[in-house]
């Protein structure tokens, strides 16, 4: 059984329905209630919020926990308490895994685990080819059946048009989001920077933005034509913006994220070949960082995902050509998207709240990214003064590979609650 | 160029002397750097040529990390050490344990640890020295690393124009070929831009992006104007691979469009320099003939790389003795 919290004193955001006040949040049989309803000698153990901002969970569609498959790299326990310390409640899990998560049966043992083990919700996605070849439609009727929130072949790309078109329009047909990796693999092919003057600099083989942008503006074709809701994940060019920004006019089914460290750093932050820096799409330059910010900021892009990928140590310690692509984001999230937009008031924290719950929630259809009364007591209590430094050996994350190490943040999750149970507190 | 801030090696330079514990590139030298290194070549040189020894590494410990093939440069180093009186251990792909597998941090600690103290290292990755650098306590030279830099090459292309014009500031060079490729492009650029040369690069659209203008150079996708405007061409190699990726039609074409043969050469001042890093392929960038023509340096080049890893050497051991030794 739950406990009863009374959260005293608290800024309480809640962008679901414009909520901002002062006040007291009351938390019974893991739900969010009106004290009123409940006898008036209920004993409520106080939680002290005051200077501190109590919100919905915050939800996180874009996660790579790396089981099954690679445990040495994260696990469902691992994965979802970094979730829970970066005040989530909620991941979405991406498919890539080993083997990929595009059987039902997969799916099932994913949930499953992911129950037994996870201290926040999981929901977990499905592919739209059968092993991410890209070559034939994995069975997206059962995967649904079998509880994927979306589908993705995240990590690549289908490059067949003729194919993606028939996943659009099964996707629309039964319902289901689809989640794109935008990249055009003979144009990205052998690259693993931004194209630009860094990479021209520091002489690694350049990544276009055009490959993002060529899928994007297909995909965005395809979506219009099928009517299948089309999400693209971590936007990293001024291209791809500019593109979304245009279809959303037009009424097009579109949405998309971009992630703290495509708003925080540049392909400038390569220049001493840090391996951390590796990313897949690759940091932009800095005139796509600021279209990326205009983005989030106009609602161009919908919400923040910190695209968390977990690798073991020894493999991004290697030269840069042979490292894996990608880096940790969970623990980092917030206060990264914090320092990049609320501290040089791009974003109030109410904006920032509404684009890591209440949208993404709402995106994808899940529960949470609300503190309404009757709701799943899914929230965070956050310290939105608390200055602290990166130190990935206290991640809870198995992953230590974040180009944010010895970073000096402001904002930091104190308490994350899921359903009424304290999965974390500072 | 300057404003994107070269963030380089750590350590600084005092006023007229050295202070680095590494060379990785020229980008992160300044222009004082390079010229001690150049003025150092110079003394290296008449030393030698007037027989006096100059054991600047005698009792140091010299491994030639040659992870990529390389002739040249692998014996113009060997040479060098040799000469200054270290012990030299030569280290190729072939016979070391990254073919089994081992990272090229664990091989480089396992070299430290018996006894290296420089760190010559070849590498096919782009970065891979600053890598070492990073993680190691030797002096690591970087000899050529991927498409990023081959300093001591800039160097020596640096002293051999200096030695043939009597300077480098306002002189007109055009390097030519797959720019994009090129480490020895990059150290060449960074390094005459820094003691004021005119660079103009010249070569196919698709091995010389626009993004090259902002290293404060010209671009040209024609070399024929550029012929008479040049006191200096350097020819680059152009690897056949490239033809394969699609970056340029046929080898023929790029002959037609970039090859340097008699009538071409009949275009330029007289008294041009014509340089290439080696090894050229005769009949591509430049005809046989003009290669072992009177306006070709190459053999100059080769020359002067020998004393510019000397003096590279030398400047280094000073420092990694202090650093040692505490004096």
């Amino acid at each position: 059984m739950s406990g009863f919290y009374r959260l005293s004193g608290g800024r309480i955001l809640d962008p679901s329905r414009g909520r901002d006040e002062v006040g007291d949040l009351f938390v019974a049989g893991g739900r969010i209630v009106d004290p009123a309803s409940l006898p008036v000698e209920t004993r409520w153990e106080s939680i002290d919020a005051s200077g501190r901002i109590v919100a919905p969970g915050l939800i996180d569609i874009h996660v790579h926990l790396r089981e099954p498959g690679e445990p040495q790299k994260e696990t469902f326990a691992s994965g979802t308490r970094a979730a829970a310390a970066g005040g989530f409640t909620a991941v979405v899990a991406m498919p890539n895994t080993r083997p990929p998560a595009d059987q039902p049966n997969t799916i099932g043992w994913i949930r499953e685990r992911a129950r037994e083990q996870g201290v926040v919700r999981v929901y977990p996605t499905g592919c739209l080819s059968e092993g991410r070849t890209g070559e034939k439609l994995a069975p997206l009727g059962s995967l649904r059946a079998a509880g994927v929130v979306a589908l993705t072949d995240d990590g690549s790309c289908i490059q067949d048009a003729g194919l993606m078109r028939r996943v659009m329009e099964y996707a629309a047909m039964l319902d289901l989001p689809v989640l794109e990796h935008c990249e055009e693999s003979s144009v990205s092919a052998g690259g693993v920077m931004h194209e630009g003057y860094w990479s021209a600099v520091l002489g690694l083989r350049g990544w276009p933005s055009l490959a993002e942008e060529l899928i994007v503006s297909r995909d965005l074709l395809l979506a219009e034509r099928t009517g299948a809701r089309l999400h693209c994940q971590h936007l990293s060019s001024a291209g791809s913006v500019r593109l979304i920004r245009e279809a959303k006019r037009r009424g097009v089914a579109v949405s998309a994220e971009v992630t703290p460290h495509h708003l925080a750093l540049t392909d400038g932050d390569l220049a001493r070949y840090d391996t951390h820096c590796k990313m897949n799409p690759p940091l932009g330059s800095e005139a796509d960082r600021e279209a990326l910010l205009e983005g989030i900021i106009d609602g161009a892009i919908d919400l923040i995902a910190s695209d968390h990928a977990p690798h073991c140590s020894f493999e991004k310690e290697v030269e840069f050509d042979r490292a894996p692509f990608g880096i940790v984001g969970l623990e980092t999230t917030l206060a990264v998207a914090a320092e990049t937009l609320v501290k040089p008031k791009l974003l109030d924290w109410p904006g920032l709240i509404a684009r890591l719950s209440t949208i993404p929630a709402r995106l994808l259809g899940l529960p949470g990214g609300t503190l309404s009364t009757g709701a799943a007591a899914d929230l965070v209590v956050i310290d939105p003064d608390l200055r602290w430094t990166v130190n990935p050996q206290a991640f809870q994350s198995r992953g230590r590979n974040t180009p944010f190490s010895g970073w000096e943040v402001q904002g930091r999750a104190m308490l994350t609650m899921v359903e009424g149970k304290i999965v974390w507190r500072l | 160029m300057g404003s994107e801030g070269p963030k380089g090696n750590p350590e600084h330079r005092a006023e007229g002397k050295w202070t680095r514990r590494h060379l990785l590139g020229l980008r992160e030298l300044d222009r004082e750097e390079i010229l001690l290194l150049l003025d150092a070549a110079d003394a290296m040189t008449s030393r030698w040529e007037g027989g006096r020894e100059s054991p600047s590494l005698r009792g140091l410990t010299v491994v030639n990390l040659f992870i990529e093939p390389s002739t040249r440069t692998r014996v113009s180093f060997e040479l060098a050490a040799k000469r200054l009186g270290a012990h030299v251990l030569e280290i190729d792909q072939e016979s070391s344990s990254i073919r089994k597998g081992e990272s090229l941090k664990d091989t480089a600690r396992n070299l430290e640890a018996m006894g290296a103290d420089f760190l010559v290292l070849r590498h096919s990755a782009a970065g891979a020295a600053h890598f070492l650098a990073d993680r190691v306590r030797s002096s690591v030279i970087n000899a050529g690393d991927g498409a990023h830099e081959h300093p001591t090459q800039g160097l020596l292309d640096l002293l051999t124009i200096r030695r043939r014009l009597g300077k480098i500031e306002g002189v007109r060079v055009a390097i030519v070929g797959d720019i994009l490729h090129s480490r020895v492009a990059r150290s060449d650029i960074w390094g005459l831009r820094k003691l004021g040369a005119e660079v103009t690069l010249v070569g196919p659209r698709t091995l010389l992006p626009e993004v090259f203008g902002r290293f404060g150079v010209r671009l040209s996708s024609e070399l024929d104007p550029v012929l008479p405007w040049a006191q200096v061409i350097i020819l680059l190699r152009i690897q056949h691979e490239r033809q394969r990726e699609g970056m340029f039609p046929s080898l023929g074409e790029y002959v037609s469009l970039y090859g340097l043969g008699n009538a071409r050469l009949g275009r330029c001042p007289p008294e041009v320099l014509l340089m290439h890093p080696g090894p050229v392929e005769r009949g591509i960038e430049m005809e046989s003939e003009v290669a072992d023509g009177p306006s070709s340096v190459i053999l100059d080049q080769v020359a002067s790389g020998v004393a510019v890893r000397m003096a590279v050497f030398s400047e280094l051991a000073r420092l990694h003795r202090r650093d040692r030794e505490g004096v």
